[in-house]
């Protein structure tokens, strides 16, 4: 330890732990009994001397902002960041379709077993057993919770909660909120961080983006932040680092994310040593709204429950322009139906969103550039009538019209997938920790329990249960082990971070190129979607693997952006995060090249059941890949974590 | 489409601002309102002149972040966000005039973009219910009559995009305050903070500078999630009680 970690340009340090094996500190017993033995061993910090540590919380979606509430309740000073103007605008504010417990409130058979059950072969056999069952334990908690602060969760005629079955699980325990769940869990989060807030104890930092990761001695001591507003460069420091920065689907570009949403917090950790894992894991959800043209900036999802009604179908010819009330019941082909008759419309995303690919790369899609195929409700609305379709999915519907001006009673919907979620994300051990010591990753941005494939209505489960139940617990047993010398801003390691990245900004406003920095975003999107996206293969992704640097290169000598740091300045944030895109495409598509295997939403053409379907390898790949950074242009380091499956055993996934 | 557009340009809030003129060529009908400003900036950027600023983030019409006036209409001629519209809304219009929304609770940043951290305030001011993580009862312990759930989700659904307060010519923030305080004031468990909530959270209102309530209306006749008045009337009603309640109401803001 005590080495001296100051960073030297490009070649980055290495933590502590870097030449040891992976750490997943599982602790061992029963599967059930873990996480409760665990917190009973884990050591406490007094609440006395809780008051005399400080905790940086980069992100307040609802990992972030569930974590700084619950952490400044329990007494320590809490500094909090994020790029919007309010906490209250979190991507999280977009998730539209519920979240899962385990209460077993309707009697159907469910249990924290079948949860946990349930999320590890959804996962596609690739995520660690004991983070999945306390996931599926403490989200009975996060529904009390919320229902505590006052969120209004749909509730029957009795005035009981109301759940309904969500993305083809077999027992109904998903909590919703009409069609704004996420929208009104963020919203019982950042009303708890506002008290909080309000009593003294977290300091907020609206419009603040990190920038950079400070690392003292082997441990997160702070972040180097950048005022969106004034410009100002600043170093923070703390006794711990808590990212919950969220995915990072945007390296697409077109993505049903946020417009900011970026991979600079991570990125520049895992550059500050914190390894990356499974980078390639990437979520595309089927029912999108398809692409109208070049101006598209982002893609809007329709929800899955839309499945359920509708059915999904394209001409049987390709090239058929037909409008598709031309087109005569024999001539439809209804391929999730023909090929899955036992799921149909309902297979899991992964399955849905390859189909539909195959089917529009044989020339069979609709609408604009053939990519597109039906959603068609007609026969929904024949069966039930149209006021009941108009009550189930009215809003989406008005939705889908005004974004399209087409209307989706009268003539079939048209979707096409579009990239939704990131399973990978920084390495961290049971305790939510990554590899750079007191640095603690939760939400969407760390590497997360949902394997090669996330269900629907997990996300926002695992980012509560990070924040308002796990996080505050092992950060407070890593503080009361760690004996931390007092450091202040002006400290060197500080000055030097805060050096480069003043640097690096310079740089970027010195360029005075020719292309625009979202010229340069959606060119590295369209590379990844096509050879990185929805299947991928060796040939492609070794293509990828020349061109990203390439386009990299010229972004570093033929960007422009305009006006100085000293402003609000729109366009130097974004080329900040394009540039940390730039990198990361090229980790994604090492990992995705190195992956032989295919497993959940990872698809390699290579390895298919001869029927098609994903093939995994577990003889092979039945472990996280984290990677660690090794400077830039140098190739990143492999290191294995093995997955060991005692409860649920791996199994092919068959939806036939 | 061939559009002039007349936007509002200010380099900072020490700046006096002004408005520029812009002529865009092939716009799409399909394309948002924000995608064509998008394309206006690209252009601005390769003839070295500086884009225009403007809030954004989800772009699906729920994080709240953007909001223009329109035309003098906050959110422009369709109810709903300056996202989610669409320039097929504009066919038979060849100017369009956008400006940032304004109040003085409100000052601009730059361009389009202002600081609307006053609404942070007031929900600081007793926007919430005070319960800490852990310890609370099993869910179902709590009913809630459906009728109020329902009605507590209408307020609940506000983005706090800030239109109501652009809208007002009184530049109140009625409707934003009132949103939140139907929302916890309808539930069992808003109730034993429910009077202190209300006076605390009129009390910042007035505090940040926002102007009084005369029942005018446009704020919810903008509101992308269209919360209704009645939500003001309810609020009024809690306030009148927490007077006696507490003895301590104060009611400068519900002058209408
Ligand atoms: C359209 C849509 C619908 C969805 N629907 C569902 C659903 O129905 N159910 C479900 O379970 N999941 C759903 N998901 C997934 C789920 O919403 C997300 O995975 C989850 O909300 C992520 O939460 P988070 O707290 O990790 O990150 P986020 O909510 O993305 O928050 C990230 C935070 O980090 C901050 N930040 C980011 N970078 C920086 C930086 N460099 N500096 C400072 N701050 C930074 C941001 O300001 C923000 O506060 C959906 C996702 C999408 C896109
Ligand atoms: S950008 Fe989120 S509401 Fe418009």
């Amino acid at each position: 330890m005590a080495t001296d970690t100051r960073p030297k340009t490009d070649i980055r340090p290495i933590t502590e732990y870097a030449n040891a094996n992976l750490e997943s500190r599982v602790p061992s017993g029963p599967i059930e009994q873990r996480w409760d033995k665990h917190r009973f061993d884990m050591k406490l910090v007094n609440p006395a001397n809780k008051r005399k540590y400080t905790i940086i919380v980069v992100g307040t979606g609802l990992a972030g902002g569930s974590a700084a509430a619950t952490l400044a309740e329990l007494g320590y000073n809490v500094l909090a960041f994020c790029y919007q103007d309010s906490p209250r605008r979190a991507h999280s504010i977009a998730a539209q379709g519920g979240i899962n417990a385990a209460k077993n409130y309707q009697n159907d058979g469910d249990s924290i077993f079948r949860l946990f059950y349930d999320t590890v072969k959804g996962g596609d056999f690739r995520s660690r057993e004991s983070n999945v069952y306390r996931l599926a334990q403490v989200s009975v908690n996060i529904i009390d919770q919320c229902v505590a602060q006052g969120v209004p969760f749909a509730r029957e005629y009795g005035g009981m909660l109301a759940n309904r079955s969500f993305g083809g699980a077999q027992v109904s325990r998903t909590f919703y909120a009409r069609g704004q769940t996420g929208q009104q869990l963020l919203l019982g989060a950042y009303q708890a961080l506002e008290r909080q807030i309000a009593a003294g104890k977290v300091k907020m930092f609206p419009r603040t983006e990190m920038l950079d990761l400070i690392v003292i001695n082997g441990r997160a001591r702070g972040i180097v932040t950048r005022n969106m507003v004034t410009g100002k460069i600043e170093s923070h420091v703390a006794d711990a680092v808590v990212l919950g920065t969220g995915g990072y689907g945007n390296v697409f570009y077109l993505s049903t994310n946020a417009k900011g949403c970026n991979t600079t917090a991570i990125w520049r950790a895992y550059r500050r040593g914190a390894f990356f894992g499974n980078p390639c894991f990437t979520q595309i959800h089927p029912t999108c709204i398809p692409v109208t043209g070049d101006h598209q900036s982002k893609l809007t999802l329709m929800s899955e429950s839309l499945r359920n009604d509708g059915r999904i179908w394209v001409p049987r010819t390709p090239g058929d322009k037909r409008p598709p009330s031309h087109i005569p019941e024999s001539e439809r082909d209804y391929y999730l139906e023909e090929r899955y008759p036992s799921f149909g419309n309902l297979v899991p995303r992964d399955v849905a969103s390859r189909s539909t690919k195959q089917v529009c790369d044989e020339g069979r899609g609709v609408g604009p550039g053939g990519l597109g195929v039906y959603l068609d409700f007609s026969d929904a609305i024949k069966r039930l009538g149209v006021n009941i379709i108009r009550e189930r999915y009215g809003n989406l519907f008005d939705m889908y019209e005004r974004i399209t001006d087409e209307n989706p009673y009268k003539e079939p919907m048209r979707i096409y997938p579009a990239i939704h979620y990131t399973m990978g994300g920084l390495w961290v051990d049971y305790n939510l920790m990554s590899t750079i010591p007191g640095l603690f990753v939760i939400g969407e941005a760390n590497f997360s329990d949902h394997g090669a494939n996330r269900l629907g209505a997990s996300a926002l489960m695992q980012g509560l249960a990070d924040g308002y139940f796990i996080l505050p617990y092992t950060i407070g047993d890593y503080l009361a082990q760690t004996k931390l010398d007092k450091v202040g801003t002006d400290h060197p390691v500080c000055q030097e971070v805060e050096a480069e990245v003043t640097e690096q900004i310079k740089r970027l406003l010195s360029i005075d190129g020719k292309r625009t920095v979202d010229s340069f975003h959606k060119e590295l999107g369209k590379i990844m979607w096509d050879k990185c996206g929805m299947s991928r293969n060796a040939e492609g992704l070794t293509y990828a693997l020349q061109r990203i640097p390439e386009i990299r290169a010229e972004f570093w000598e033929n960007v422009r952006v305009l006006g100085e740091n000293e402003e609000f300045n729109q366009s130097l944030e974004k080329a900040g995060r394009v540039a940390d895109f730039m990198e990361l495409a090229e980790l994604m598509c090492i990992d995705a090249l190195h992956r032989s295997e295919s497993c959940g939403g990872h698809f390699r053409e290579e390895s298919q059941t001869p029927e098609g379907e994903a093939l995994r390898d577990d003889e092979n790949f039945s472990y996280v890949a984290a990677w660690q950074f090794n400077g830039l242009g140098n190739k990143p380091i492999l290191n294995k974590e093995p997955l060991e499956f005692e409860y649920v055993h791996p199994s092919q996934r068959s939806y036939k | 489409m061939n559009l002039t557009l007349r936007v509002w340009r200010q380099k900072s809030s020490r700046d006096r601002g002004r408005f520029v003129t812009y002529k865009t060529k092939d716009v799409s009908p399909d394309m948002s309102f924000l995608e064509m400003l998008d394309s206006v900036n690209e252009e601005l950027i390769l003839k070295g002149e500086d884009p225009i600023a403007f809030d954004h983030d989800c772009r699906e019409g729920i994080c709240g972040m953007c909001g223009l006036m329109i035309n003098g209409v906050a959110h422009g001629p369709e109810q709903t966000t300056t996202c989610q519209l669409h320039m097929r809304s504009f066919k038979y219009v060849d100017t369009i005039v956008i400006e940032p929304w304004r109040s003085k609770a409100f000052p601009v940043i730059k361009d389009l973009v202002v600081d609307r951290s006053a609404f942070d305030r007031i929900i600081q001011a007793g926007g919430y219910i005070s319960v800490s993580t852990g310890g609370v009862p099993d869910a179902n312990a709590i009913l809630v009559p459906k009728q109020n759930a329902d009605m507590a989700m209408d307020g609940a659904a506000c983005i706090g995009c800030g239109a109501c307060v652009a809208a007002c010519p009184n530049g109140s923030a009625m409707l934003f305050t009132a949103a939140k305080l139907g929302h916890l004031n309808l539930l069992p468990q808003g109730q034993p903070e429910r009077y202190d909530r209300t006076i605390h959270m009129v009390e910042r209102m007035d505090e940040e500078g926002f102007g009084g309530c005369t029942n005018i209306g446009e704020c919810s006749a903008v509101c992308p999630k269209e919360i209704s008045l009645d939500f003001i009337a309810r609020m009024n009603g809690d306030l009148i009680k927490a007077s006696f309640i507490t003895g301590n109401g104060s009611t400068s803001s519900s002058d209408g």
